[in-house]
């Protein structure tokens, strides 16, 4: 399956290769490149390039390109599936996945891309398998090591590999026993030029954090279970409990793992927490535009909108913008036409405005397309969909965990068309 | 020219210098030999990072040269790893692998590296591992020298150690060890570790690959695999078995239910690779599921002319016909794996997601096919990659199946942020879902999209409108209006793009828009993209006689700026020219002339031929043929309007997700998806599974019945409610949906078990086909009949309720058989001991709350009937002669048993399996004494019976007694400490346990058929203690039943290391055989085997985890002295055999 693996930086270095079956010349990535040429973005790279012997298979993660090769047919998505678990894994690992980070801990990383796959086809890809069989390197490890000459590899095989609980291992203990879940739901719109929402949609996931002793048996209910339209699992969840109760039933991996991400049916209405008003217009003839926004809450169950950032991508006429804005700061980026506006916090008795003007280069024609404005923000404490968590039980264990669930919601690709 | 390792570390400089130089020449040429290529590129990075804090040259701050960093680097590195300590050489190893991480070339220290291999600190093994997988192809010779210890590692007791050992085997391509890789995996693939048989099915390929003539051997190997049980195996050989043999399908048919009903289990990369290939599988096997729908106008029409037509017209059309009405019955494996494979749409993997979604296209009924959607539509939320990958399956659905995504249209509304790849294929997904009642909000759409910055975007957007005004007919005026108007965009491109597609819209009516025709003619000023322009003479050209004045001064500026122009341009006024001079060559003549002497010098040989041949053409001479009289023909002729179509059309005769479909071009290694087949082949190649556990005498019996299961099962759904309803609340159905979940939670299901399940849902499907059941009722009232035939039981007016439960006692005695003994008491109790099981459920409650009389006093009644029937059946099969005898009784029986029964059942059915050891053999153990248990008793001993809900686990009863004053509460176990592999599972929870009371309940554990102890605290409601269960070995077995031939047929196969063979002298009671019988049963789980000679004694069974073979002989001689044989797979469990056996036998 996956023949080579081959990690290629921002400036089109290649920094690290592996191979799996025998080795390919790290030549073949000169296709890559090409296609990284013609691409004008970054992210325009096609995910799967044809060269003449081989299939180059790529992701975009963290500005590194982890390109595959690959010799014949196979699912393109298993392949990018992997990868992308492998960033997950390093990132596991090494808290961030930067090219320094992956240079630093070049054997860990060679280590583990060993034990992921094995003849290309993946082999290990828990991260619970992976951390007992490698440690995850830790300044206090490295020092215990040098001391007493022990290892960073495990000897024995993960007790997962072979039971039917393969994302937890065994023997797990904790003096605190605790399990947290954030209830983390994200708005995708497009809002029109008249404010009218286009479309908009919640997704959710549940990401939960278990530090639980034995082998707990979880149970969690909702109140409004109906409200989720279509949902996915860590393998954990038992299906057919969920499919009959609506409960979400499960052996917990240990440690910090995503339970579920789901998505509420469009044909709920949505409430949309913010409202734009904007005026961008640029007049034929003077190298003048005007430019002008203001944000407020909508519907937001009382809640306060915080972390609100704005950007926009100008048009490519645009030199420079002179706005003021009456809270928080705005940056404007001349030569990617990129205008960020950190908001802060929204408060509804005096809304956040960013006025002012851009000036075009001279002489040329008013662009006729206008900007599309992102907004990103935070609601605490709230989740959209009205989604609840009615509650959570333990079973197979003895001890009493501490419980903690969080909500809160988020604009995922929230759009405002001007 | 590959440097000989041990040399070019200690070569002289000049010398290195030279052959990298050499290298980097030769690299230019293509054939240069991988090691050159390594030391070029190394050298080249070196050169380029040599100033980069790089730990290589930390340690000589001295070396500014690449060539001296190169040499000392080195030589240090081989003196670390000379050195004794383990710090270093992991030092050196972690250095070299950095090396190697960074592609450049380290082979110089082949013979340094390798000479570690058998390194005790395991982290060092492991990056030698890594290095000799990199070099060995490089360094054959050298690489060998590590070969005997990767044997030595195969044999290692951890399995880890095996399995890597095997990896780095089979990783090291080097031909000559093909003999010994090919043994390594044959022994692996029936190691007793799940995870080395894995690791052994991972090695499939590699040493196909390596030796593809080795084919034969291994597609031998990967059918051994392809039986395992385990879900780790799975995913890996069906990944070996699509890499080595994908056209072997008929290794699949014995296995196809048990992959089915595995792959939820299945890690998910295997779950991918497992339905891709079920879903080619399901293609040669089953029925197309949509045949109706395509055959239903037609077949209709023909069924009602076949009628009048006269009879010898053709009976064979008929008989065609018919076949074609008779209505499509889904196979219910096809069934089974379309609802087997349906949760998995909501894994968190997109790949799977995928292979379930592209299995439901292709196999599922078209009413089904739409649950995809969603989850498809999940997919969109996660990477561009992934994204990118399902927009283009979801576009290629869209054609097909429209109405699948059209309640998600706006989930593909596009977004300013996405990629551009991602916006042209979500525009195609739009463009393909556009119909009448969405197109207005489509368009809407597509107006802001075409304001985009996006150019590139903004051009495929104005292709889309194209497409969807050629597509809907209603829209047509409104989008050639729309883009009209985007001819007066500033935007060249825009404009460009909107005449091309302007053209081609106006060829379907062009009548009607001669005003647009002069509006683009003015254009042609402006617009410099060659396309546009050659876009718009063309049309002029074509519809010059809707434009006569504006055309010929068109052709007048083209003829000026003729030289500068575009090949692609100059084609089309070569074109506009001939077209015009023969409409109205009064006024065109000369410039047409002109037009064409200057092409007939152009520098493109394209041109000059084009002009050559209009000019002959068009202007009449002396010398033109006939073609003359009809060039207007053949200029002017009607041209078709151009069919806009998607550029995913007819993409889906690729297997969906796969490459190849991605790519539209077949990639290597490209199984072909086939084509339905026109009947569906034998479906009962897949019905011959036999658990090897039960592979008794009446094998064939047990075939015949499994084919008839389905019809069994459809009939257990008929009388399934009468049940219920004289049956009050919990009774024996209860616990059967009881245990039916339990095996599907625990993962492990046996297919049985699984099969059993399916055949249960599968009466809501079936139910609904009523056709289908009329046949089905017709093979019914045979089967029971034919069945009580079988099983010798007289009454023949027995009713289909009866004939069922006479199935799925066989079934059930089939499992107990295995544990009865010949002896009839032994029978008797195993009766009891399975009736139990199969009720313990319901027991439990029962015990729990004793609730009104009647549910336990119902299930009794069920459960006795079973009981007696059980029986007939062990008899049936070990003494055919008295069969008959107690059939009759039966029903008479019954009633009166269930009074006897009733008081049992309340006062203790759980002590029964304690009851039952009366003959002596089972030997209680003490788990926790009186005192250290502070008045609890422990005791616990191996029951023998089969674990029901995990037929691989050892049964293991344990009794409870209160010797305190008080009451002890909770008694349940905590934190089992085991050895990996092993598992276990807890009794549920005693409640409360009365002073001076016993009680007894039923474990199972898992002991991977080893003699390891299985740990586990004890808690009560106050006190915890630590046991722990070491089981004897002769209690890892299970009976297996085997006739003298088959006995002495697997015996054969078990010689050489396998066997073991001891002499002793028999104790002073063991006078006879009888004695040794009892022995030996005593001491092992086993059964006796028939056997002529009474001089010897032969037992059979199996271990319980793994089902390995063990036999044992004792042959008696004169004197007392006697040979004891034993013959298993497993060395250790046969030693350990012999050992407890000559103890047992010399007493």
């Amino acid at each position: 399956m996956i023949h080579s693996l081959f990690l290629v930086n921002a400036s089109g270095d290649i920094f690290l290769e592996k191979h799996w079956k025998s080795v390919v010349s790290r030549s073949v990535c000169d296709y890559f490149f090409e296609a990284l040429e013609r691409a004008t973005e970054p992210e325009n790279v096609p995910p799967v390039i044809p060269t003449p012997h081989h299939y180059l298979i790529n992701v975009l993660r963290h500005r590194i390109y982890f390109v595959a090769v690959i010799q014949s047919e196979v699912p393109p998505l298993f392949v990018i599936e992997f990868l992308h678990r492998v960033v997950d894994t390093f990132q596991d690992y090494f808290g961030v996945c930067t090219e320094a980070a992956i240079k630093d801990n070049v054997v860990v990383v060679y280590e583990l891309l060993e034990e992921m796959l094995d003849n290309g086809f993946p082999l290990a890809t828990e991260s619970n398998i992976l951390k007992e069989l490698i440690k995850p390197p830790t300044i206090l490890r490295t020092v215990v090591n040098t001391i007493t000459g022990s290892t960073n590899v495990g000897e024995q095989l993960p007790t997962g590999q072979l039971s039917v609980v393969p994302w937890r291992r065994t023997g797990v203990k904790y003096t605190n026993n605790e399990a947290y879940f954030d209830v983390v739901e994200e708005i995708d719109a497009i809002i029109d030029k008249s404010g009218s929402t286009i479309t908009a949609e919640i997704q959710g996931v549940i990401d939960a954090c278990v530090k639980l002793t034995g082998m707990p048996d979880l149970t969690l209910s909702f109140m409004n279970p109906r409200l989720l339209d279509d949902v996915s699992f860590h393998p954990c969840v038992r299906f057919k409990r969920w499919e009959a109760e609506r409960i979400l039933s499960f052996i917990p991996p240990d440690g910090n793992f995503r339970l579920l991400s789901y998505h509420v049916s469009s044909q709920n209405l949505v409430a949309i927490p913010v409202y734009v008003k904007h005026n961008i217009s640029f007049r034929e003839g003077s190298s003048q535009g005007r430019f002008e926004l203001t944000l407020g809450p909508k519907q937001t169950m009382g809640k306060a909108v915080e972390s609100v950032l704005v950007s926009s991508q100008l048009p490519r006429g645009v030199l420079n913008a002179n706005l003021n804005a009456s809270q928080g700061t705005y940056t404007f980026d001349p030569v990617t036409k990129l205008l960020s506006w950190d908001v802060g916090k929204i408060n509804p008795q005096k809304l956040p405005s960013l006025k002012g003007t851009m000036s075009l280069q001279a002489g040329a024609s008013k662009p006729d397309e206008n900007p599309t404005i992102n907004i990103q923000f935070k609601i605490q404490q709230l989740a959209i969909s009205g989604l609840k968590v009615n509650r959570l039980d333990m079973y197979g264990e003895k001890y009493k965990p501490f419980k903690g669930i969080k909500y809160m919601t988020k604009a995922g690709k929230f759009q405002v068309r001007t | 020219m590959r440097a000989p390792p041990a040399l070019s570390a200690s070569a002289p400089r000049n010398g290195s210098r030279d052959s990298v130089s050499g290298a980097l020449r030769r690299s230019a040429s293509s054939s240069s030999s991988a090691a050159a290529e390594m030391s070029a590129s190394s050298a080249f990075s070196d050169e380029k990072g040599g100033s980069a804090s790089e730990p290589e040259y930390g340690h000589d701050p001295a070396s500014g040269g690449i060539f001296s960093s190169d040499y000392k680097r080195h030589d240090d590195l081989k003196e670390m790893l000379d050195s004794n300590k383990d710090s270093l050489k992991l030092e050196a190893m972690k250095r070299i692998v950095a090396m190697i991480a960074r592609g450049k070339n380290a082979s110089d220290l082949f013979p340094a590296v390798v000479k570690n291999v058998a390194c005790k600190n395991i982290e060092v093994k492991k990056l030698v591992y890594v290095y000799l997988v990199r070099y060995a192809e490089e360094q054959q010779d050298l690489a060998l020298l590590s070969i005997s210890t990767f044997q030595r590692g195969l044999k290692d007791p951890n399995q880890l150690i095996r399995a890597s050992a095997l990896r780095v085997l089979s990783s090291i391509r080097v031909t000559i060890i093909v003999p010994i890789m090919m043994l390594a995996i044959k022994e692996a693939a029936s190691d007793m570790s799940p995870y080395v048989r894995k690791t052994a099915a991972h090695a499939i390929p590699k040493l196909h690959s390596l030796d593809p003539e080795q084919k034969d051997q291994l597609i031998e190997v990967i059918e051994k695999l392809l039986a395992d049980k385990t879900t780790l195996v799975a995913g890996s050989v069906v990944m070996a078995f699509e890499e080595v043999c994908p056209d072997r399908i008929d290794l699949i048919h014995k296995n196809y239910r048990k992959l089915c009903n595995l792959l939820i289990d299945v890690e998910e990369w295997g779950q991918v690779v497992i339905i891709n290939m079920l879903t080619r599988y399901a293609r040669t096997q089953f029925l197309n599921p949509n045949i109706n729908e395509s055959l239903l106008e037609e077949s209709s029409d023909k069924a009602f002319y076949a009628s009048d037509d006269e009879e010898d017209e053709d009976k064979k059309a008929e008989v065609a016909t018919l076949a074609k009405r008779k209505p499509y019955v889904m196979d219910p494996d096809h069934r089974l794996l379309l609802r087997n494979t349906k949760p998995l749409l909501q894994s968190r993997n997109a790949a799977v997601v995928m292979a379930v979604a592209q299995l439901y296209f292709h196999l599922a009924p078209k009413a089904e096919v739409g649950i995809i959607a969603k989850a498809l539509v999940r997919l969109m939320r996660s990477h561009s990659e992934v994204q990118y990958v399902v927009l283009q399956n979801v576009a290629t659905m869209t054609i097909k199946r429209r109405g699948m995504f059209e309640p998600y249209l706006k989930s593909f509304y596009i977004r300013s942020t996405d990629p551009t790849q991602i916006k042209i294929l979500k525009l195609e997904v739009l463009t393909n879902l556009a119909n009448e009642t969405n197109i207005s909000t489509i368009l809407r759409e597509f107006q802001t999209y075409i304001k985009s910055m996006d150019k590139d975007f903004v051009a495929a957007s104005i292709q889309a409108i194209g497409r969807c005004a050629t597509n809907i007919g209603e829209v047509r005026d409104t989008c050639l209006n729309g883009l009209v108007q985007l001819l007066s965009n500033r935007d060249e491109l825009v404009v460009a793009e909107s005449v091309v597609v302007i053209k081609k819209l106006l060829q379907m009516q062009p009548e009607q828009h001669s005003d647009i025709i002069k509006h683009m003619a003015k254009l042609i000023d402006n617009i410099q993209v060659p396309m546009a322009r050659a876009s718009i003479l063309w049309l002029i050209g074509e519809y010059c006689e809707h434009v006569p004045k504006i055309a010929p001064d068109v052709l007048r500026k083209m003829a000026k700026t003729f030289n500068n122009e575009e090949d692609i341009v100059k084609l089309q006024i070569i074109n506009l020219a001939a077209k015009l001079y023969l409409t109205n060559s009064k006024q065109t003549k000369l410039l047409t002339q002109y037009v064409l002497n200057l092409a007939k010098y152009d520098q493109n040989y394209d041109i000059r031929d084009r002009a050559r041949f209009i000019r002959q053409l068009i202007v009449p001479t002396d010398k033109s043929g006939a073609l003359n009289k009809y060039a207007k023909k053949l200029f002017l002729a009607l041209k078709p309007a151009p069919i806009l179509e998607s550029p995913f059309k007819d993409r889906d005769h690729f297997q969906l997700g796969s490459l190849s479909h991605l790519l539209n071009a077949k990639a290597g290694g490209y199984q072909e998806l086939p084509d339905w087949p026109e009947s569906a082949p034998d479906p009962s190649v897949r019905n011959v599974e036999i658990p090897e556990w039960s592979k008794c005498t009446s094998r064939k019996d047990r075939k015949e019945k499994k084919v008839e299961k389905p019809f069994y099962s459809d009939s257990e759904g008929e009388s399934g409610p009468t049940e219920s309803a004289d049956s009050e609340s919990d009774t024996g159905s209860g616990s059967e949906s009881a245990s039916a979940s339990d095996e599907s939670g625990s993962g492990s299901e046996s297919e049985e078990s699984g099969e059993e399940t399916e055949s249960e849902e599968e009466e809501e499907d079936e139910e609904k086909e009523k056709k289908r059941k009329k046949r089905l009722d017709k093979t019914k009232a045979k089967k029971p009949a034919e069945e009580s035939a079988e099983s010798e039981q007289s009454s023949g007016t027995e009713d289909r309720k009866r004939g069922r439960k006479a199935v799925k006692n066989q079934k059930s005695a089939s499992e107990s058989e295995s544990e009865s003994e010949s002896s009839e008491s032994e029978d008797e109790s195993e009766e009891e001991e399975s009736e139990e099981e199969s009720e313990s459920d319901t027991d439990i409650r029962k015990k729990k709350t004793p609730v009104s009389k009647q549910p336990p006093k119902q299930s009794k009644k069920e459960s006795k009937k079973e009981t007696q029937e059980m029986s007939l059946l062990d008899l049936d099969d070990f003494e055919p002669a008295p069969a008959s005898a107690p059939v009759t009784p039966v029903n008479f029986l019954s009633s009166s048993l269930v009074s006897d029964l009733e008081g049992l059942s309340l006062t203790d059915t759980i002590l029964a399996p304690t009851t039952i050891a009366p003959s002596g053999l089972i030997k209680m153990y003490e788990l926790l004494h009186r005192i250290t248990g502070e008045g609890l008793a422990v005791e616990y001993c191996f029951s023998r019976q089969p674990f029901s809900p995990e037929p691989n686990m050892v049964a293991v009863q344990i009794q409870f007694t209160n010797n305190t004053n008080s009451e002890t509460k909770n008694l349940h176990i905590e934190e089992p400490r085991m050895q990996s592999g092993m598992r276990i599972r807890e009794f549920a929870e005693i409640d409360m346990l009365a002073a001076g009371e016993s009680v007894t309940v039923v474990m199972g554990i898992d002991f991977c058929d080893s003699t390891q102890a299985a740990n586990f605290q004890l808690c009560t409601h106050t006190r915890k203690f630590f046991v722990s269960i070491q089981p004897p070995v002769g209690e890892l077995m299970t009976p297996a039943f085997l006739t003298e031939n088959d006995f002495k047929k697997e015996q054969g196969k078990l010689m050489g290391m396998n066997e073991i063979s001891e002499k002793l002298t028999l104790g002073e009671k063991c006078v006879n055989e009888h004695v040794i019988v009892e022995r030996v049963t005593a001491t092992a789980n086993l059964s006796r085997v028939p056997c002529g000679s009474d001089k010897e004694c032969r037992f059979a069974g199996k271990t319980v985890s793994s089902g390995c073979l063990v036999l044992v002989t004792v042959t008696t001689k004169e004197g007392g002295a006697a040979q004891l044989t034993v013959n298993c797979e497993k060395m250790v469990i046969g030693t350990m055999l012999v050992k407890d056996m000559m103890q047992a036998l010399s007493q």
